[in-house]
């Protein structure tokens, strides 16, 4: 590498500097939760006897396992449903090209920028109105029309860019449409399906304005809903309110490392496809 | 694009000239729209779930959020057509029109500053960090993006409250005068929670910038350098122009984010002090849900789609635009 010197030690301070900057918050509000409950901490450092009970209380008060349970249920709904519908239109429009698919393209397309709040507040009405308001069912069928866009956006790419040739030695192997599906492109199309199941986990789990106005019970909410909620009621009481928060953000932050790769690809290709 | 499965194909013989190649692939397209895509139902089939979803949960409410546009309704009793009363009341009354302009504010902290930033970052792990520190950063910048935002939201709400660690830091170095409440001063409440937003999307724009630099052919910078150019000279004759898509994308996601900014505002500032963090999502939500004007918040829901669709697709345009 012909990179100067100066150059290399000014970049990797930069980088340092960055990397602290994204981490100490984190530390800031670990370090926070371990301070006595209701007491106002200061500083970085670990107070002189660490409260660990904490993260105990927190999770009791916040009811965690109940909010675990309505996170893991929206989120276990959501995802393959989402995922098997999308990959099939995906698998219509960017495979079997049927009449209209720019259209159809097109329309789904339209819905990749519009904003959430744009449309809760008919959200609200419609729900009420189906009998799903304050139940987990109100965040579930919305957020799978909300990911339509993007996840047949992203599967309709996959599609179209797979050749012709190996529909075409399907179709003349004499399978049937639901065949060249099920058994030759499903199975091809892995890779990407698995990236939009974690996208789509990762944003189910976080998200919050559904869950704030379709859903009043925090214990049936989505994590980041409940957070609000937490937030709410313990506002001042600071070392355990970042004891809960760490909690809630812990399920995802371990997805994250476990699947760092995937999601970060999954959301870099995403956003590239297009 | 050549793919693995030519293996399937029987053999081409002499490369073959260019339109013969075209007239194959047209025969071949032929023969294959002949046999499945002729089956337009089946082929309907497989799309009509997602678009029935999309259609009820999405198509649906945005129908109705133009509808109720159009009414004085407060959610419970009988709505009175008003014409376009509302959206009048949106873009001249002031308190409404100061939200708009908040939401653009946001823009600058939002996007501006990350994709600039990004774009530092990303070319300096491409030049000077392609070992294990290039590795270290992507993944820990990319964290808060990982993190729901009411979260990031509520940790820096923390940090910047008035005994909170940046201004502990800035007692410690003297600067104790400055010291304030961030999030709840008139002035620094915006730019405070636009700083949030940098914090959560710097990450994205950096990884997604540096893999469109990693596409770049290595050759080009290896005779750039040779021929002596230095970091700003490479950066401007060739990591940019390359990168037009990417940031097409960095900005059109960044900017999103920020016209549609809710959760961060929500937990941190509720849109208070007053008005000054009021942005449309929250605007929205407080209308429609604790003011019970229905038919204003979605006169103004109208208004930001439109506003996101006004600003996204000259942005969609540029990036796109003479490629391919």
């Amino acid at each position: 590498m012909r990179v100067a010197r100066t150059e290399l030690y000014a970049g990797r301070a930069l980088l340092l500097g960055l990397i602290a900057i994204t981490i100490v918050p984190f530390v800031s509000i670990f370090t926070t939760a371990l301070y006595p409950s209701g007491s106002v901490p200061s500083g970085l450092g670990l107070p002189a006897d660490p409260q660990w009970g904490n993260f105990l209380e927190a999770f009791s008060v916040a009811n965690m396992s109940a909010l675990l349970g309505s996170s893991v249920f929206i989120v276990l709904a959501v995802v393959p449903i989402a995922l098997v519908i999308s990959t099939m239109a995906g698998f219509g429009i960017g495979l079997l090209r049927i009449p209209g698919a720019g259209l159809l393209l097109l329309l789904f397309v339209f819905g990749l920028t519009l904003p959430f709040e744009g449309i809760i507040t008919p959200l609200y009405f419609l729900a009420r109105q189906m009998g799903i308001l304050n139940t987990r069912l109100a965040i579930v069928l919305p957020l799978i029309g909300l990911f339509m866009p993007f996840a047949v956006f992203w599967m309709r790419a996959h599609f179209a860019n797979m050749p012709d040739e190996i529909s075409e030695a399907a179709v003349v192997d004499g399978a049937s449409t639901w065949d060249l599906f099920w058994r030759i492109h499903v199975p091809l199309a892995r890779a990407p399906m698995a990236s939009l199941g974690i996208l789509m986990a990762v944003w189910a789990w976080n998200q919050f304005l559904l869950a704030l106005v379709l859903v009043e019970d925090p214990t049936q909410r989505t994590m980041a809903g409940a957070l609000g909620a937490f937030q709410g009621h313990y506002a001042t009481d600071i070392p355990l309110l970042c004891a809960g928060t760490i909690l809630i953000l812990l399920p995802t932050l371990l997805v994250f490392i476990v699947f760092q790769r995937h999601v970060i690809a999954a959301l870099l290709q995403g956003s590239v496809k297009g | 694009m050549t793919h693995a499965a030519d293996g399937a194909r029987p053999s081409r013989g002499a490369p073959p000239a260019t339109d013969s190649a075209a007239r194959r692939r047209l025969d071949r397209r032929i023969s294959w729209t002949l046999g499945i895509r002729r089956q337009t139902l089946v082929g309907w089939l497989f799309v009509l779930p997602a678009l029935v979803m999309y259609g009820v949960f999405v198509l649906q409410p945005l129908a109705l959020t133009v509808q109720y546009s159009l009414y004085r309704w407060d959610g419970v009793g009988p709505a009175t057509w008003v014409g376009l009363s509302n959206y009048v009341t949106v873009l001249s009354e002031p308190k409404l029109v100061e939200t708009l302009f908040n939401a653009f504010r946001l823009v600058l902290f939002y996007s501006v500053i990350p994709v600039t930033l990004g774009l530092v970052t990303a070319s300096v792990i491409h030049r000077v960090a392609s070992g294990r520190l290039g590795t270290v950063s992507r993944t820990v910048l990319f964290l808060p993006q990982v993190i729901p935002l009411v979260a990031a939201g509520i940790i820096w709400g923390r940090l910047l409250s008035l005994t909170g660690l940046i201004n502990q830091g800035l007692t410690a170095i003297g600067l104790g005068d400055v010291a304030r409440a961030w999030l709840g001063d008139f002035d620094t409440a915006l730019p405070a929670v636009g700083l949030i937003g940098v914090w959560v999307l710097l990450g994205f724009c950096t990884v997604l910038l540096l893999t469109g630099m990693a596409r770049i052919d290595r050759a080009l910078f290896e005779s750039a350098r040779l021929d002596g150019a230095g970091w700003r000279q490479e950066f401007m004759a060739i990591t940019a122009p390359s990168l037009r898509y990417e940031l097409g994308i960095c900005f059109t996601v960044t900017v999103i984010a920020a016209l549609a900014a809710f959760d961060i505002v929500y937990v941190t500032t509720g849109g208070g002090p007053g008005n000054a963090t009021a942005v449309p999502g929250i605007q929205i939500y407080i209308l429609a849900f604790l003011e019970r004007q229905v038919g204003l918040a979605s006169a103004l829901a109208v208004v930001l789609i439109v506003l996101v669709l006004i600003v996204i697709l000259p942005i969609q345009r540029l990036s796109r635009g003479g490629e391919r």
